[in-house]
């Protein structure tokens, strides 16, 4: 495949490794230098997007809702997420005097370490991976998982008998989802034969999964989807904050900035969740293309492929959004009925059809 | 189980939460005190008091002309009917009546009044259910009802609209074309609400058989107004006991069978509907003349007793003055709709989840200062 890209992270990335081996020399010190400056490029590239996506989530809002949304500060109020950050920032971070003190200070940071480490094996764009890991979906999964031990900490220091609730229910739900997303995962993993990201990128070189997968594959990512939004706790499957029902769920004590690490998890994983189900089902960072549309295909090339990836990322983020505010809430036994009576079932089924498929070779 | 080395847990094995008297579903002070069993109530006892003003004792010093306008602050959702009780009670103790205009001008507020609660209630029910979208739309239409309320009687929430023998001034020349125009929007809007909520999967899945009050339950626990209804209990003031000209105008009661969440809600989407078609046919014809009948400056009952009851929004509003023929009442007591309702929530609370708590409470459709007064 002959792609020509004007704007290349890849290359942006090589010419800084060359130019640091110019300037440094010592193979170990490169490395070093190179690891300091991924890991504050990620930092600032994940506040930019938690930003983008607070400001984004209230447009969509607002959208739904008639009205105009954030329009006062900066321009169409694109700094109001900026001046939210600075108020809780200054305000008073708030500690019951019979919590935990030192679980109730790690639990943010917990929830906020695991979702950043799960960005590690997400291709970004054609050859621009932080860590490409031979077993990365396994990886996504397991470390995506660890949250629910942040969120029970939360709920159980804060001594607030809602906090508790809140946590006890995020526990039974996470755990309970897991499963399926787990299962949805597998189903491209075996039309694959491999974890690793790039691997599942590149065979989806000459279609995305979502179309060479036939109704098979529309079933799990359907079910990938609903299970993830339940597992990122977003309405309709909050239950762990219900706000109506557990005032604030396990975050009920937090404010301050403790109370914005939650904030910020939880648009971290909105956007992990999202670009793993672009990576798996719709490509990744590999364009759209049609059979022998040859000038077509070309056109589609000359698209950066970070704004491919973007691209479909945010499309899966406005739809999980679009949930969120038409959706009333779950109640907490019918969201387990929903898991255990419905998507776990039909998910096992489904990984077998899967398997039959990609041994019998029946899809594209 | 502990939390901290502390035990949570009741001497029974239960976990004991209070929910309110700040919580954001139960809509005011309401305090409930909730025994879980896991995530599953045992039992309720409501609280009251938090928002008690001694209303009913702070009329015995109020002129009959100025105690109507305290009631504003009992349902404040419901201002308008409120004020028109005591209004019609004071009527009935002079054994004057409204002129017809009046009593036109009064029905048309009344079930304005009557939409614009069920709106917000609606906006609520979603809210309560975790759907926040629809209480913007419930909120667009009723800022449109509270721009007709204020335009002719100045005020949007407490109106004070109402005085014995009619109204306290004449309806704004607008009145006629806003009102039509808002009913218009309001028509179509009620579609976007079925859309929204009714037809929803999940919202059917948390309402359908949740907290089933029975028609014997209701009937015993004095439960009124769409609360009743939909436990098939033919309650309508307005039809049984028709007022202020109700018997002149065509309209349904509203009944339904199931007595659950989902009869409560499609009991008051129907009403709305009704309410909207009593206004269209009262509007093009409100008589012409006085709005109101002459009173004496100082209004004086006959020694007695006097009862009016009305249909609010929430149910039966009764309104009793005990007169010893001074200018103001010797004692006043409302029979408030709130609190009977309020009455059946550990009935129908018994043994459901959390989740379904706020369910049944957005559906009876309780405001706390008219339980308390």
């Amino acid at each position: 495949m002959k792609t020509i890209f004007l704007i290349s992270l890849s290359s942006l990335a090589r010419h800084i490794h060359i130019w640091l081996e110019e300037l440094i020399g010592n193979p170990n010190g490169v490395y070093i230098t190179e690891m300091t400056i991924v890991g504050i490029s990620l930092i600032v590239f994940l506040v930019v997007l938690c930003f983008f996506l607070g400001y984004a989530e209230r447009k969509v809002a607002a959208f739904m809702q008639i009205r105009l949304g954030p329009n006062r500060v900066g321009p169409k109020g694109s700094l109001q997420i900026i001046a939210d950050t600075v108020k809780l920032l200054f305000k008073e971070g708030l500690t019951p005097t019979a919590a935990d003190k030192f679980l109730f200070h790690l639990a943010p940071l917990i929830m906020v370490i695991t979702a950043m480490l799960a960005l590690a094996p997400i291709a970004f764009a054609k050859d621009f991976q932080i860590f490409d890991i031979s077993i990365g979906v396994l990886y996504v999964a397991s470390v995506s998982s660890m949250a629910v031990i942040g969120i029970l900490m939360a709920g159980w220091s804060s001594y607030n008998k809602y906090s508790l609730l809140g946590a006890m229910r995020s526990g039974a739900q996470i755990v309970s989802y897991e499963l399926s997303v787990g299962l949805s995962l597998i189903s491209i993993v075996i039309l694959t034969g491999s974890l690793r990201m790039s691997d599942i990128v590149m065979s989806q070189s000459d279609g995305w999964w979502l179309f060479k997968g036939h109704i098979p594959i529309l079933i799990s990512f359907v079910i990938f989807i609903i299970a993830s939004t339940a597992e990122i706790n977003r309405a309709p499957f909050d239950l762990t904050e219900a706000e109506s029902e557990l005032t604030g769920g396990f975050h009920t004590e937090y404010s301050g900035m403790k109370f914005a690490m939650f904030l910020l998890s939880e648009y971290i994983n909105l956007f992990i969740v999202s670009a793993i189900a672009a990576t798996l089902f719709l490509g990744g960072w590999m364009p759209l293309h049609f059979g022998h549309w040859e000038g077509f295909n070309h056109v589609m090339d000359y698209i950066p492929s970070s704004i491919w990836f973007l691209g479909k990322t945010f499309i899966i983020i406005f739809i999980i959004m679009w949930f969120r505010w038409t959706f009333p809430r779950l109640r907490v036994d019918q969201l387990l009925n929903l898991e255990w009576k419905y998507l776990l079932p039909i998910s096992m089924v489904n990984i077998l059809v899967v398997t039959l498929m990609a041994i019998m070779g029946w899809h594209f | 189980m502990s939390l901290m080395g502390q035990d949570v847990l009741t001497e029974d094995g239960l976990f004991m939460v209070n929910i309110g008297p700040q919580h954001p579903s139960t809509h005011g002070v309401l305090h409930l005190k909730v025994w879980l069993d896991g995530e599953t109530i045992v039992k309720i006892q409501p609280h009251l008091g938090y928002i008690h003003r001694s209303i009913e004792k702070m009329s015995e010093n109020l002129s009959y002309r100025n105690f109507i306008f305290a009631t504003s602050r009992m349902d404040y959702l419901s201002a308008h009917i409120n004020n028109e009780a005591c209004a019609l009670t004071v009527e009935k103790g002079l054994g004057i009546q409204a002129t017809p205009r009046a009593k036109v001008i009064r029905i048309i507020m009344a079930e304005l009044t009557r939409l614009a609660s069920h709106q917000l209630w609606w906006g609520c029910t979603g809210l309560d259910l975790g759907a926040v979208t629809p209480f913007f739309y419930a909120f667009r239409d009723r800022e449109a009802i509270n721009g007709i309320m204020e335009e002719t009687c100045g005020a949007r929430l407490t109106m004070n609209y109402m005085v014995p023998g009619g109204v306290m001034y004449d309806l704004h020349p607008n009145f006629q074309k806003h009102t039509k125009d808002v009913m218009a929007s309001i028509k179509k809007n009620l579609a976007d609400y079925d859309n929204l909520l009714t037809g929803n999967v999940i919202f059917e899945m948390r309402t359908k058989g949740v907290g089933v009050l029975s028609k014997e339950d209701a009937i015993s626990f004095g439960c009124t107004g769409p609360t009743a209804r939909a436990s098939g209990v033919s309650c309508d003031i307005r039809k049984l006991f028709p007022y202020s000209g109700y018997e002149n105008v065509q309209f349904d009661e509203i009944l339904a069978t199931g007595g659950d969440c989902y009869d409560r809600y499609m009991c008051r989407m129907a009403e709305m509907r009704q309410s909207v078609n009593i206004i269209e046919q009262l509007i093009d014809t409100i008589p012409e003349g006085d709005f109101q009948e002459k009173t004496k400056a100082v209004i004086k009952l006959p020694k007695g007793e006097f009862y009016q009851r009305v249909e609010t929004a929430r149910g039966e509003l009764g309104v009793y003055i005990v007169s010893d023929g001074a200018a103001s009442p010797y004692r006043v007591k409302y029979r408030s709709p709130g609190f009977s309702n309020l009455s059946a929530l550990s009935q129908m609370a018994q043994g459901v989840k959390i989740g379904d708590l706020v369910a049944i409470m957005a559906t009876i459709d309780l405001v706390i200062p008219d339980i308390d007064r």
